[in-house]
């Protein structure tokens, strides 16, 4: 590169020209598991210095969305973080009934925390898995992986989905679940507490793994707060901030679990309170079987719930909301709220402002990805570069989540 | 409502006639501040010892439904007190400028840049405010209401019933 062409070398160029070459890690990167772009400032094997550009997937959601009546929106979020969709699916109706002022039967929500806690699961199974493999130990991967397959048969009953799962409605569940499907929850919280120890043994106290991880891509609890770090990622630096224990919704009050918590906040720390997180999502599914209420799976929205077939047939009433709802002209309240939820990622916000027609005024998704991901830059800095591949693992980056 | 009472009683006294209105809505106290006093609020709120609003959830816009105005709005978080608030601002969007807020929170710099990629808004003193998830030569604020989803000159689409 000529002196002329390269921006780095205004200053002290001539040290600069000899030591840093430029490496294009991504877009599309086989280690990097999404669409990132960082432009790496290298010395040697050691990052100088790293600057992350994003967006390649945006899809305008935000602008989408204001064209779109309130049920439409459930498939926007399932394409925020698509590791762990029925979170964010049911965030947004969630929102949306804060926005509407409804009361949701306790049935219908411990029906939503199983659903949350099963792809809280998945989602850590795969960022956990991932590390694994990033520092080259396949054997983990291959073990759980086929659990994340079995949550996704247990979504696939009860919505017939299976990543972007558009799961649950605005106040409820379509249907009391089948029969099959509570035999494949149970057989899964039977089975998969082996599994998850056999990959607890091959990983959490293994040498090389830990060496690896120990001390890598860190990050203060100051720096994190103030990069507005949020989930699994601050809960490793120390602060037991979890948005179902400080702003309990659905229910979770009515649950115990702890809330893991790291002490370095390096890419050790952040596995290990994942894969404590997912026993104490085990945990919450056993508590919310066990103590499951009697009632019904719905609220009493009838502008937002599709009425049986029959009645749609042979009453003017419930066709007249049948049309309503498939056409989306429901006129929603004026209002406007935040509300937000513990995503595998951290606090998903949904920032909605109703101006009472049938679509948003304005939504904006506050999403834990975008925030924290500006910190990468910061925490690659001066370590080597397979350590910045597991780091960014660890933070469990997702694209479509990052670029909305 | 204990909270809004408080934190309304506090920038009172300290920035007279910056608060503007004061509300609860639904579970949220919302403050809108005079724009010139943005800054100096904010960083009040932060560094108050009894609010301290360490934690900035999210900082989006939004524009009035009169296409006059911009509007900044941020999210405030006390974790250990677990009060939060929201804190609005609006500016005229012929002169969208505002002071940032990076030197208060590090986590504003994306923030920024997305609401400036949107909504144009600037913030000055930002260290880097250029776009973040559109294209450079991109000319236009795209979440503004003047620039509506679908491209009005096309002809193909027939919208006279359904389509809005």
């Amino acid at each position: 590169m000529s002196k002329k062409d390269n921006k780095h070398t205004e200053s002290n160029d001539i040290l600069d020209e000899k030591i840093f070459s430029t490496l294009n890690l991504g877009p599309t990167h086989p280690a990097t598991h999404g669409i990132f772009q960082n432009v790496l400032k290298m010395d040697g094997e050691v990052i100088h210095e790293a600057t992350s550009t994003i967006g390649y997937i945006h899809r305008a959601f935000e602008k989408i969305a204001e064209r779109r009546p309130y049920a439409q929106i459930t498939p926007l979020t399932d394409r925020l973080n698509y590791c762990s969709a029925p979170i964010n699916n049911l965030g947004w109706h969630m929102a949306v009934e804060k926005l509407l002022g409804a009361k949701i039967p306790k049935r219908a929500e411990y029906h939503r925390v199983i659903i949350m806690e099963l792809s809280r699961i998945a989602d850590h199974i795969i960022c956990n898995s991932v590390i694994g493999v990033d520092t080259g130990a396949m054997t983990g991967f291959l073990y759980i992986f086929q659990w994340r397959e079995k949550i996704y048969e247990i979504f696939e009953d009860i919505c017939g989905a299976r990543l972007t799962t558009n799961i649950g409605r605005i106040g409820g569940f379509d249907q009391e679940w089948k029969k099959e499907t509570w035999d494949k929850i149970h057989a899964f919280i039977k089975e998969f507490p082996a599994a998850l120890q056999e990959f607890t043994n091959l990983l959490e106290r293994n040498r090389i793994f830990m060496d690896r991880t120990i001390g890598c891509g860190p990050i203060s609890a100051e720096k994190a707060l103030s990069y507005g770090f949020t989930g699994p990622n601050l809960r490793a630096t120390g602060i037991d901030y979890d948005v179902r224990v400080m702003n309990p919704y659905c229910s979770y009050e009515d649950f115990t679990f702890t809330v893991p918590v790291g002490t370095q906040g390096d890419t050790f720390d952040r596995f290990m309170v994942r894969q404590h997180e997912m026993w104490q999502s085990l945990e919450i599914i056993k508590q919310a079987i066990n103590k499951m209420p009697e009632g019904a799976m719905h609220a009493d929205l009838p502008e937002f719930f599709l009425p049986p077939k029959e009645q749609v047939y042979n009453n003017m009433e419930a066709l007249i909301y049948h049309f309503k709802i498939v056409m989306g002209e429901t006129d929603i309240p004026k209002g406007e709220i935040y509300h937000c939820i513990e995503a595998g990622n951290g606090e998903l916000g949904f920032y909605l402002i109703s101006d009472g027609g049938r679509t948003p005024y304005r939504l904006h998704f506050r999403r834990p990805c975008f925030i924290y991901y500006q910190a990468y830059a910061e925490m690659v800095k001066g370590i080597m570069l397979s350590d910045a591949i597991i780091t960014m693992s660890s933070m469990n980056v997702i694209a479509g989540e990052l670029d909305a | 409502m204990e909270l809004l009472n408080i934190v309304n009683e506090k920038l009172n006294a300290q920035f007279p006639g910056a608060v503007l209105t004061a509300e609860m809505l639904y579970d949220f106290p919302v403050f809108v501040i005079s724009k010139d006093k943005i800054h100096d609020v904010l960083k009040f709120l932060k560094e108050d010892e009894a609010l301290n609003f360490h934690f900035l959830t999210d900082l989006t816009g939004m524009q009035t439904p009169d296409e006059k105005q911009l509007g900044v709005i941020y999210h405030l978080h006390n974790m250990p007190k677990n009060y939060r608030i929201r804190v609005k601002t609006f500016m005229d969007i012929n002169k969208p400028e505002i002071p940032t807020v990076t030197n208060l929170w590090l986590t504003a710099n994306w923030m920024e840049r997305e609401t400036y990629d949107f909504f144009g808004v600037k913030f000055l003193g930002h260290p880097n405010l250029k776009r973040i998830l559109n294209v450079d030569e991109m000319n236009i604020f795209p979440l503004r209401k003047e620039y509506p989803m679908e491209d009005q000159t096309r002809e193909d689409k027939d919208d006279t019933m359904f389509g809005r």
